[in-house]
């Protein structure tokens, strides 16, 4: 099966679209012209400015609509909609006060010489990121935010001191693999102290990936952009893992 | 329009906002700061950094023991001034260099000391007199529009960009520009130097970043016949300094919150109260309007749940602001505009806080902030909310107006989707300018409950600090449901007591009897 689609304007297949941006030229009807054959460039047809006007000196806007002529074969696409269900912080902490009946503790901190806590204060922090809170406003989450330039010891020291369940390490600097070494080191660290198992392991920072933090024997890695419920959600659901399994 | 509120409450506030500030006062006095010392040396003309990029004034003070610093970091720096004749900046660096060092000059009077220090304390002085009254005179030669006055950020991380946009922002309508800092400036126990052009979602607050937006406004305003201010951050560990360099380089207005930084950012207390004190009574001198950061409260909770919080902090915020010499015109109490969409009459209650906000503190530049929590991405739905922001803003009198953006949530703003969020403003406060005036809320009906509501719950909860002491108070989770210790959190290891000789030569000149209100 095989189903076309264009976008639906007021009549099926029409192709009717919209568009708005900014040029930095001086408005003046040469302008308009100019953002009608930018619009026809990126393959619009029929393209009206239909409005076009100065917003500073040097600078236009403009809003258009054109027709597409292309479409999409939605039933070909339909099956990569699978995605992870997300929870909200009321759902993560209902699910860790019945799954786990206290609460997690997680310490998260900029390890090594890094001082950028942009990252794990996005999780963290009570404010957090995006209009998702960070996990000091989770009731059933008890956060330490250890802050910046935090000495590998120093956080695996804490780690055993007070008992934690879950690691935030992150790092934003990467120069000449800084934060791989880092990454390496406190996973290292955590082996020989016999603590690796006792705690979920995650990474962080602009520059990881899922698939680095596997290699760098971590439980999870996350990327720009983050909101700190999928962290919280991610460490709940292994930690309710990991006692279902010991259980057994 | 106006709100019947119970005046007697309102005074019962103040009253109890006074019991809180009493012995947090007590604990400024006895104490100073690293920070505070940085802002003294950056004050005497001590800038730039080291080699090794330290500034200056961090690796002079870090050169001090930490016994020897309770008599405060100008008292040793005016002995070795005394005695070496070297400017305070060849000092500075002399200092670095290892040349001079401040423990060889212990025995050099006091007097002497002070009187070597006098002509740089003079020098301050009128350097940041002579902004005040350049404000004064481009203010009296370029009136601004009326208020609210338009306000929006800029963040890109590159000072140039920022100026490009900050210049076709004015020009679109902008009556305030704000640099946004880089995330995580206001953990930095110290503050970067020169020009800057990589941030991450923002701009390094810099004394040259300071310099070049200020010489790009002066130049549009000339143009445009309008003065367009320019603000910055005060809050995190580097209050004090930022103050200092927002007087030189004249800034309008500082973002400068009591508590902001405790809340927020897991600030030490006892580092934020000492330094929002001293650089409140810079900011005071420099004729700079605060702005506090009531907001915060509201993008982090649920808004109207919140609402008491926001007022008590106001009251919390215009105490410490009045101590700090800070008369009521340059009190720039902040709230917000984020109830959720989605309630129904909520929009009456924005009105009935906006309007108990402008009747309580009527002499106060209230800072309205747009809605951020409940922007999604739908940028159709979300240019409504902000009409709807605006027409609150118009109708209840607000004085500084940061302009929500459609593209919230999406990006920092693009420089159409500023100009889309000043037309949307001037629009709306222009078609309904004199529409407040017009109104009579009704006795008795939902916006006049929910006002009188707000402020009882306010007085309670300020009972509730008040007995329990401030400190106490923040430990036991009672704003924003954050609890901080007060020895906890960040900067607290550069808190000092002072010793019986300490000596800020500042203190003297800015303190609140000495400024008019």
């Amino acid at each position: 099966m095989s189903r076309l689609v264009k976008p639906y304007g007021d009549t099926q297949d029409d192709g009717k679209v919209q568009l708005s941006f900014t040029l930095p030229v001086e408005w003046s009807e040469a302008a308009d012209e100019a953002a009608r054959q930018l619009a026809s460039k990126m393959g619009l047809r029929d393209v009206q400015v239909v409005d076009g006007r100065r917003i500073a000196s040097g600078f236009s806007f403009f809003v258009l609509y054109g027709t597409t002529p292309q479409g999409v074969d939605v039933d070909q696409i339909a099956g990569s909609a699978v995605q992870a269900h997300a929870m909200t912080m009321e759902e993560i902490d209902a699910f860790v006060a019945e799954r786990i009946g206290r609460k997690i503790r997680v310490a998260g901190a900029c390890i090594g010489t890094d001082a950028h806590t942009v990252g794990i204060d996005a999780i963290l922090n009570m404010k957090g990121y995006k209009g998702d809170y960070g996990l000091e406003r989770y009731h059933m989450f008890e956060a330490f935010n250890l802050g910046s330039q935090v000495a590998i010891e120093q956080l695996v020291r804490f780690t055993k001191e007070h008992a934690m369940d879950a690691l935030l390490a992150s790092q934003v600097v990467t120069q000449k693999g800084s934060d791989v070494k880092n990454f390496t080191a406190l996973s290292e660290l955590l082996e020989a102290e016999g603590l690796r198992d006792r705690v979920v392991l995650i990474c962080g920072g602009p520059r990881v990936t899922n698939r680095l933090a596997g290699e760098l024997g971590y439980d999870a890695g996350f990327g720009r952009g983050t909101l700190p419920s999928e962290v919280a959600a991610f460490v709940a659901l292994t930690l309710a893992e990991r006692i279902r399994t010991a259980a057994r | 329009m106006e709100l019947k509120i119970d005046r007697t409450r309102v005074d019962r506030c103040r009253k109890l906002a006074a019991a809180i500030a009493d012995p947090v006062e007590s604990f400024i006095a006895a104490h100073s700061t690293v920070s505070v010392e940085r802002a003294v040396l950056r004050l005497l003309g001590v800038d730039g950094v080291t080699p090794e990029d330290v500034p200056l004034p961090n690796a002079v003070v870090d050169s001090i023991s930490e016994r020897e610093l309770g008599c405060g970091a100008a008292m040793h720096f005016a002995r070795a001034l005394a005695e070496t004749g070297l400017e305070p900046l060849a000092l500075a660096r002399a200092l670095t260099e290892g040349s001079v060092t401040l423990g060889q000059f212990a025995t050099t009077p006091a007097a002497a000391a002070r009187g070597a220090l006098r002509p740089y304390v003079d020098a301050a002085l009128a350097r940041i007199t002579a902004q005040r009254e350049e404000r004064a005179a481009r203010l009296a030669q370029l009136p601004q529009l009326p208020p609210p006055l338009l306000y929006v950020i800029v963040a890109s991380g590159n000072i140039y960009e920022d100026r490009t946009a900050a210049v076709a922002a004015a020009e679109a309508g902008a009556q305030v520009i704000a640099v946004i800092r880089s995330t995580g400036q206001s953990l930095l126990d110290f503050v970067p130097f020169g020009p800057t052009t990589e941030g991450f979602g923002g701009t390094y607050a810099t004394q040259a970043n300071f310099a070049i937006m200020r010489a790009a406004l002066d130049e549009v305003s000339e143009r445009l016949g309008r003065y367009v201010m320019l603000t910055n951050y005060a809050s995190g560990l580097c209050m004090p300094e930022i103050a200092v360099m927002a007087a030189f380089e004249r800034l309008d207005m500082l973002l400068n919150d009591s508590m902001y930084g405790i809340l927020f950012r897991d600030i030490n207390m006892k580092r934020t109260f000492v330094d929002q004190h001293f650089s409140r009574m810079l900011n005071a001198y420099s004729g700079i309007i605060i702005n506090t950061g009531e907001d915060n409260y509201l993008t982090t909770a649920d808004a109207v749940d919140q609402a008491p919080a926001v007022l008590a902090s106001q009251f919390i915020n215009e105490e410490f602001a009045h101590r700090a010499g800070l008369p009521d015109r340059q009190i720039g109490l902040g709230d917000a505009y984020e109830i959720d969409p989605d309630r129904e009459d909520g929009f009456l209650y924005q009105v009935a806080q906006a309007q108990l906000a402008r009747e309580i503190f009527p002499d106060a530049p209230l800072k309205y902030m747009p809605p951020t929590k409940h922007m999604t991405g739908d940028v159709f739905k979300g240019h409504l909310i902000d009409a709807m922001f605006n027409l609150t803003s118009v109708m209840t009198g607000q004085s500084i107006h940061l302009c929500g953006i459609l593209t919230e949530a999406i990006h920092t703003p693009f420089l159409g989707d500023r100009a889309l969020s000043l037309e949307n403003a001037r629009y709306i406060m222009s078609t309904a300018r004199h529409f407040g005036d017009e109104v009579v809320l009704r006795p008795g009906g939902k916006i006049e409950q929910r006002a009188q509501a707000v402020l009882s719950e306010c007085e309670a909860l300020l009972e509730r600090v008040a007995t329990m002491g401030l400190m106490k108070a923040i430990e036991a989770a009672s704003f924003a449901d954050v609890s901080r210790t007060p020895d906890g959190g960040r900067g607290f290891e550069g808190v000092f007591a002072r010793a019986s000789d300490y000596y800020n030569p500042f203190e003297e000149t800015l303190k609140p009897a000495t400024v008019s209100p």
